[in-house]
């Protein structure tokens, strides 16, 4: 099902917490809604179940307008943040409701039940209540219960957000896996751009209600629109003015820059970079151990850098003066941005007047 | 009663000395507890019974089934197997309407709902009365169609509702508040209607909470006597319950019968109170096997991790 929006919005009293918002979801897409908490994005996803009525603006299911149809007659799976599990009903019973719902004959629903358990890996656990589960096994029954009625659009809200880091990451990539495969339209619901990145086929990123950005988690990265989007996705440092970099003077005139971790590499004082002229002289101010890799933490015109350096090259220590060459930076000036080279890399001998 | 929780770690019944208060303290403050409810409470109970029975058993089963004794039960009886259910209904509509959706007053709502509760009794009888009495507001209207409300069961039934009102909805709206409307939209989202959305997943978890202001409600409708007092009109056999039933004999002097009537009262609450502590214990005991097995999952999922 193709799920579209058009200049969606939500206003309670004089809040608006969805501002003029559309977008559009592919047929059989896996889509993230990704904003800080506040941003508006589960209101978007609970008008698009029917339970939040838009104060106005469309919602559009395969090109036909839902707005005045019944949250019952939608054809959605809703996964709740906390499950929202029926209690007091064994795990069958819970995927079974919405079968029960349709008048599905006895037989059909305890096929289709037997199925699911096996899909979610749930298999033999059919008569324990909610309360007898594990979280991520409790997150798999809902997932089941949403499934069962064959919905056309899955909507999921924070799937993730109760679970343990180690269990989350294996649940999330068997959550993507398990939607590849049934060819299922969903929108997740996440504050966390890690999990966005990782899960979803596209991103909309979302902030004080307002649509920032949408596009595939790789071109949010590489091409942010907006110093939120940019500060949001990825871990980067923003200079206020990118001309005083060494290498952009000329080009990053008036702009902000944006410098994440892979756009610079440090140089020890002894072993110096081949155009030594591009490069920033800085200090290192803290250095922290990642496992793969060491982060750190450099001063150095004016700003402060983070950077990944190989455990291979040679350690730092806290206090030592180093050459920092920047790369590249990303510009940005109002709403646009692109991305700038070090000048004086490719050009040793640049004339200045 | 004087020692102090201390929260899972403290397993040990005795409270550690320097945790306590001085012995003659704690002596000073349970006895006086003792005294005030043995004065207050348990004294005046055993006095029904005791002059329940002075005359011996044989009066004290004639005086409950004199000809009057009996229809003052009956009428008891009816007027709460009207307006019991009429209150549930009413209690469970509210209770869902307040904590289900979102409307405008519904703090309104909510302070009448809680008006029974602030007005007196005999008020809520008087009001009645200025209603349908023969001078009151409807009252030309109701002879014309030769219909009685005041001083016959409907006015008693009325007067019952008005001052059992708030018994169920009070004590749904906390529990039904603190449970959400997850479930409930979870099933609206797999396409269930309003009538199997309250009968499939909002009322079995509220069943225990339901059946708690129900006996409430049950123990007040057959005990109330200021609102039904102004309302009855004190028809010997024909609009007297039980409460009224004990006043009119005791003004008589009938000692041994007012008090047989009483005791059935006092036997009334004692039973409510003995199905009460069960249905808390059952509930109590069904939430510790929740919170037992929540545990238990908890350390599956530890164990899963390892």
């Amino acid at each position: 099902m193709e799920v579209r929006v058009d200049q969606l919005s939500k206003a309670y009293g004089g809040f608006h917490a969805v501002e003029d918002v559309s977008f559009r979801i592919g047929s059989g897409k896996l889509a993230g809604l990704l904003g800080p908490s506040g941003s508006g994005k589960t209101t978007i996803l609970r008008m698009l179940a029917g339970l939040e009525q838009p104060s106005s603006g469309d919602v559009y299911f395969d090109g036909r307008r839902m707005n005045d149809v019944r949250p019952q007659q939608r054809g959605i799976g809703f996964v709740f943040q906390n499950y929202a599990l029926f209690r007091h009903m064994t795990v069958a019973d819970n995927i079974a409701f919405g079968l029960a719902v349709q008048r599905k004959s006895r037989t059909d629903i305890r096929r289709k039940v037997e199925e699911l358990l096996e899909l979610t890996g749930l298999a033999g656990l059919g008569s324990r209540l909610p309360h007898q589960l594990s979280g991520g096994q409790r997150q798999r029954v809902a997932f089941a219960r949403a499934l069962a009625p064959e919905p056309g659009l899955l909507l999921l809200d924070e799937p993730f957000a109760a679970i343990d880091a180690k269990i989350r990451k294996e649940l999330r990539a068997w959550l993507k896996e398990t939607i590849g495969r049934l060819g299922i339209t969903s929108l997740f619901v996440t504050h966390d751009q890690e999990e966005a990145v990782e899960v979803a086929d596209e991103i909309v990123i979302l902030h004080r209600g307002r649509l920032e950005q949408h596009g595939t988690p790789e071109a949010i990265y590489r091409e942010p629109q907006s110093p939120f989007v940019a500060g949001f996705i990825g871990e980067s440092t923003i200079v206020p003015d990118a001309s005083s970099l060494r290498g952009f003077e000329e080009e990053a005139e008036h702009h902000q820059g944006l410098i994440r971790p892979e756009y610079v590499e440090l140089f020890k004082t002894n072993r110096p970079p081949a155009v030594r002229s591009a490069a920033e002289e800085g200090v290192v101010r803290r250095q922290f151990f990642r496992g793969s890799f060491w982060e750190v933490e450099v001063e150095a015109a004016g700003a402060q850098l983070t950077v990944h350096r190989p455990l291979e090259q040679e350690p730092l220590e806290p206090g030592e003066p180093v050459h920092v060459l920047i790369h590249r930076v990303y510009l940005f000036r109002g709403g646009t941005g692109r991305m700038a080279e070090n000048r004086r890399k490719t050009d040793p001998m640049p004339v200045y007047l | 009663m004087a020692s102090i929780a201390l929260g899972p770690a403290a397993e040990s019944r005795e409270t550690p000395a320097h945790l306590n208060e001085p012995a003659w303290v704690r002596v000073l403050l349970i006895g006086l507890a003792v005294l005030f409810l043995t004065l207050i409470l348990l004294v005046p109970l055993a006095a029904v019974f005791a002059e329940a029975f002075k005359k011996g058993a044989a009066v004290y089963l004639q005086s409950l089934t004199s000809k009057d004794a009996l229809a003052a039960i009956r009428l008891t009886l009816a007027v709460a197997a009207i307006a019991v259910p009429l209150n549930v209904l009413f209690g469970v509509s509210a209770a869902w309407a307040v904590t289900k959706f979102r409307f405008r007053g519904k703090q309104l709502f909510l302070t009448l709902t809680d008006l029974p509760f602030a007005v007196s009794p005999v008020i809520a009888g008087l009001v009645f009365i200025l209603l349908f009495g023969s001078r009151g507001w409807l009252g030309p209207f109701l002879a014309e169609h030769d219909l009685k409300i005041v001083f016959a069961l409907p006015g008693i039934v009325l007067s019952t509702l008005f001052v059992t009102f708030p018994f169920v909805a009070r004590e749904l709206i906390p529990l039904m508040e603190a449970q959400g409307k997850d479930e409930e939209e979870a099933a609206v989202s797999l396409g269930a209607g309003g009538w199997r959305v309250f009968f499939r997943v909002t009322l079995p978890g509220i069943k225990w909470g339901l059946l708690y202001g129900i006996i409430l409600c049950n123990a007040r409708a057959m005990g109330e006597f200021g609102a039904v007092s102004v309302v009855s009109g004190h028809i010997r056999g024909r609009t007297n319950t039980l409460p009224l039933h004990v006043e009119i004999l005791y003004n008589e002097y009938q000692f041994a019968a007012a008090f047989a009537a009483a005791s059935l009262l006092v036997l009334l609450a004692l039973v409510t109170l003995a199905v009460k502590s069960f249905v808390e214990w059952r509930h109590r005991r069904h939430a510790d096997a929740l919170a037992a097995r929540e545990r238990q999952g908890a350390l599956r999922e530890e164990a899963a991790w390892r």
